[in-house]
């Protein structure tokens, strides 16, 4: 009876068992990539899918990868009980032109990537901090005029999180992210 | 290669299909096909008269013979209009394809004339759609379309056509040459767990199967297997409103149907039961009731061809995804090489235990010889009409489904036509002519109230111009019955808006139409009436007028579980709590 496991969440992540409580109603976080036929109307049905179930999307990003297969590869953040997880990748899992559903956050390690674009408007030593918290995150200036810089910074959504926060006391006006780009590690 | 227009592409592709009949309404967006349509012979076309008559005409054709039903019709409101049915045909399963009409591609987008975003308003209420923009890949689609509809679990799903596309010429692929693209669904379960299942089936004390529509849909096979594998073991059986007629009502393992009005025996042997095993049905709310107390001392065995079904709502120990047919086939095999065993001493004391929950009597209720009760009326159609093999029933919905579903005995699958999942006022007029026109022969009955009845009640045109000879059997309350019966429980005897006061009248209604009108008040002239209706050669609407206060029991109130059932003697208004109130 599944009532009787009561693991404390996230012990199982590395071992060889999925030993989580599936009526446990903690919310995990997950990363699903999701291989569709890149058709017009595949994206507005996982979406659809999501707003019409009341799942979550926190990050959602999608584009043609395989051009000869015309497939795209939707890359979706989402969190729910683990119920809800399982619930979403077999509903997913329907869609008829949802060929593979991959839940990186399950199926070993994986790598995280997210690009953003902030623009920062400051002058005198609020200025000089700015470029100089943009060096420490390896943050590349992309354009540039006397009052302001644009940076491209990549990396995990919680680096992306730490140099907003650092910019905004330094002027960030505005910001642009392309949401979260995921692969598993090793073959 | 054959190079035709997309219009002849659409009647080539649906004679390709095997395709008799379609169900449909012209208009401007689709005047080529239908031009197609009127050259040729191989296909009928029934002109209805709404959009949602064809759906539920299409649904029930589809229903009665497990092909897929066809529907056609125009852009903009044609499309609107079939949404309902769509829906209805999405939440029961019935393999469709609908054909719609659209604006020619290059207004796609201009708010162009009876132009409507079809394929955005029906992403959500069908398996699967597209839109067709190039006369190339058409025929393609419409063979991909129907092998979508029919695999898997099935379902609609629509194509939309812009007309330039159908007036076009393109190269026809046969449905060989389209091939079935990925899709292809699972059908065998995994032996390891359909092992462990048969090892439960061994040892179980109080098992029960609990079977749906995913039986029937599987087709006769599964049928066959599900009463070899009750029979052979000794199971009880219960089934859903959906399953009705996959284990026969006269077979001696047959609980009734389960659920809010489900038998008091069926509902409790659910509760009660140390084994349940869901074949082909999906834990509906309707069934559950109060989700927590489901069933609590069981393990649970769930065989869906949707994985998406499984612990959905209830989890399961035993989740197994593969089509009924090769499932059951598999538990039939593995029960057999291991010997057949069953747990005899705990089915003998399972049986006695259900015999004393039979003596309650839960469908009882008072008759009169004054006023026809509705339970009256369908247990004199029982008796009028189950020597009929060729018997179809179709209903609306409400009270009178819910008795109808009590007091008619299913025989055989396909024979029960009713809107289970998205409970669709208005589907079984059109529903039972579409029954009709694929059993040109057979007693076709609609059980109706007159509420229902009424939403769709221009297909009646439809049936004397095909001279479908469908029976529409209303039980006239002038309520509706089940809000009625719902404010009653729970809502002070405030009778909000639940009553007509200007109903046809039926009899007038029929001579309009065409076709017969029998009204019926005594008691005493039912049988004859009924009699009248069965005899006539032709299209009947049949005014039962009935008492107006009856409820619908046994009833489990929403919020509860199984084991507080409401019984005819209950009639206290405060019998279902608030918490229950919110629920529907």
């Amino acid at each position: 009876m599944a009532a009787a496991l009561n693991i404390q969440k996230g012990t199982s992540k590395l071992s060889a068992y999925d030993l989580r409580d599936p009526n446990a109603d903690i919310e995990e976080r997950h990363t699903l990539a999701v291989i569709v036929d890149n058709e017009p109307g595949v994206l507005a049905r996982v979406i659809g899918l999501f707003s019409g179930r009341g799942y979550n999307i926190d990050s959602l990003t999608v584009a043609e990868v395989d051009h000869t297969g015309h497939t795209s590869r939707i890359t979706i953040v989402t969190t729910g009980t683990p119920a809800v997880i399982e619930q979403i990748k077999a509903q997913l899992g329907r869609i008829v032109p949802v060929h593979e559903v991959h839940d990186l956050t399950v199926e070993g390690p994986s790598v995280e990537r997210e690009l953003a674009l902030f623009k920062v408007k400051s002058s005198g030593e609020k200025r000089v901090e700015a470029l100089r918290l943009a060096d420490i995150f390896r943050a590349n200036v992309v354009d540039s005029t006397l009052e302001s810089f644009v940076f491209e910074i990549t990396g995990t959504p919680q680096k992306v999180d730490a140099f907003g926060e650092l910019m905004r006391p330094l002027g960030l006006i505005e910001m642009a992210r392309t949401g979260v780009a995921a692969l598993s590690r090793g073959t | 290669m054959t190079q035709m227009t997309g219009a002849k592409m659409v009647v080539q592709a649906l004679r390709d299909q095997g395709v008799e009949v379609i169900f449909g309404y012209p208009g401007g967006a689709v005047l080529p096909i239908y031009d197609e349509i009127f050259q040729q012979n191989d296909i009928q076309h029934i002109l209805v008269r709404h959009e949602q008559g064809a759906v539920h005409m299409a649904e029930g054709y589809a229903r009665s013979t497990g092909k897929p039903g066809v529907v056609l019709v125009t852009s903009g409101p044609g499309a609107t209009n079939a949404v309902t049915g769509i829906t209805d045909a999405l939440m029961d399963s019935i393999p469709l394809v609908v054909l719609t009409g659209q604006v020619p591609t290059f207004m796609v987008g201009n708010d162009a004339f009876q132009e409507a975003d079809t394929v955005g308003i029906t992403r959500p209420c069908t398996k699967h759609n597209w839109l067709v923009k190039e006369t190339d890949k058409l025929s393609e689609t419409i063979h991909q379309a129907f092998h979508v509809a029919t695999s898997g679990r099935p379902g609609p799903v629509l194509i939309d056509i812009p007309k330039d596309v159908q007036f076009a010429t393109g190269t026809y692929q046969s449905a060989r040459q389209a091939g079935k693209g990925h899709y292809s669904p699972r059908v065998k379960g995994d032996l390891e767990m359909i092992t462990h299942l048969v090892e439960a089936l061994e040892t179980a004390e109080r098992p029960i199967f609990y079977t749906g529509g995913g039986v029937i849909n599987s087709g006769d096979a599964a049928t066959q297997l599900l009463r070899e594998l009750v029979d052979a073991t000794g199971f009880p059986v219960t089934s859903t409103l959906m399953g009705l007629g996959a284990y026969p009502a006269s077979g001696k393992n047959w609980l009734g149907m389960l659920g809010m009005h489900g038998l008091y025996e069926a509902n409790l042997a659910m509760h009660d039961c140390d084994l349940m095993i869901n074949i082909g049905a999906r834990f509906d709310d309707r069934i559950t009731g109060r989700v927590a107390d489901f069933s609590p001392n069981s393990r649970k065995a769930h065989v869906d061809i949707d994985p998406s079904s499984i612990n959905k709502t209830i989890r399961v120990d035993f989740p197994i995804v593969g089509d009924v047919a090769h499932v059951l086939e598999d538990m039939l095999r593995i029960w057999k090489s291991r010997g057949r065993k069953v747990n005899k001493e705990g089915l003998t004391r399972w049986w006695a235990q259900i015999a004393e929950w039979r003596k309650v009597d839960c469908l009882r209720y008072r008759n009169s010889d004054k006023i026809i009760k509705p339970q009256y009326a369908l247990e004199r159609l029982e008796a009028l009409t189950k020597h009929r093999t060729d018997r179809y029933i179709c209903t609306e919905v409400g009270q009178h489904q819910m008795w109808a579903a009590q007091f008619l005995g299913f025989e055989a699958p396909n024979r029960w036509m009713t809107s289970g999942g998205l409970g669709t006022m208005g589907y079984g007029l059109p529903a039972s002519i579409g029954v009709q026109i694929a059993h040109p022969e057979a007693l076709v009955i609609n059980v109706a109230g007159e509420g229902s009845w009424l939403m769709n009640m221009q297909e009646m045109g439809t049936a004397v111009q095909y001279r479908a000879p469908v029976k529409q059997f209303i039980l006239n309350n002038e309520r509706l019955g089940m809000v009625r019966q719902w404010q009653s429980l729970l809502h002070g005897n405030r009778y909000s808006h639940s009553w007509s006061e200007a109903l046809p009248d039926f009899v007038k209604l029929a001579e309009a139409f065409g076709c017969k009108g029998i009204k019926c008040e005594d008691p005493a002239d039912l049988d004859d009436a009924i009699q009248e209706m069965l005899a006539y050669d032709g299209p009947v609407i049949f005014d039962c007028l009935v008492e107006k206060h009856e409820n619908c029991y046994p009833m489990i109130p929403s919020g509860e579980p199984h084991n507080k059932m409401l019984l005819g003697d209950d009639t206290g208004e405060d019998a279902i709590k608030a918490g229950g109130a919110v629920l529907v």
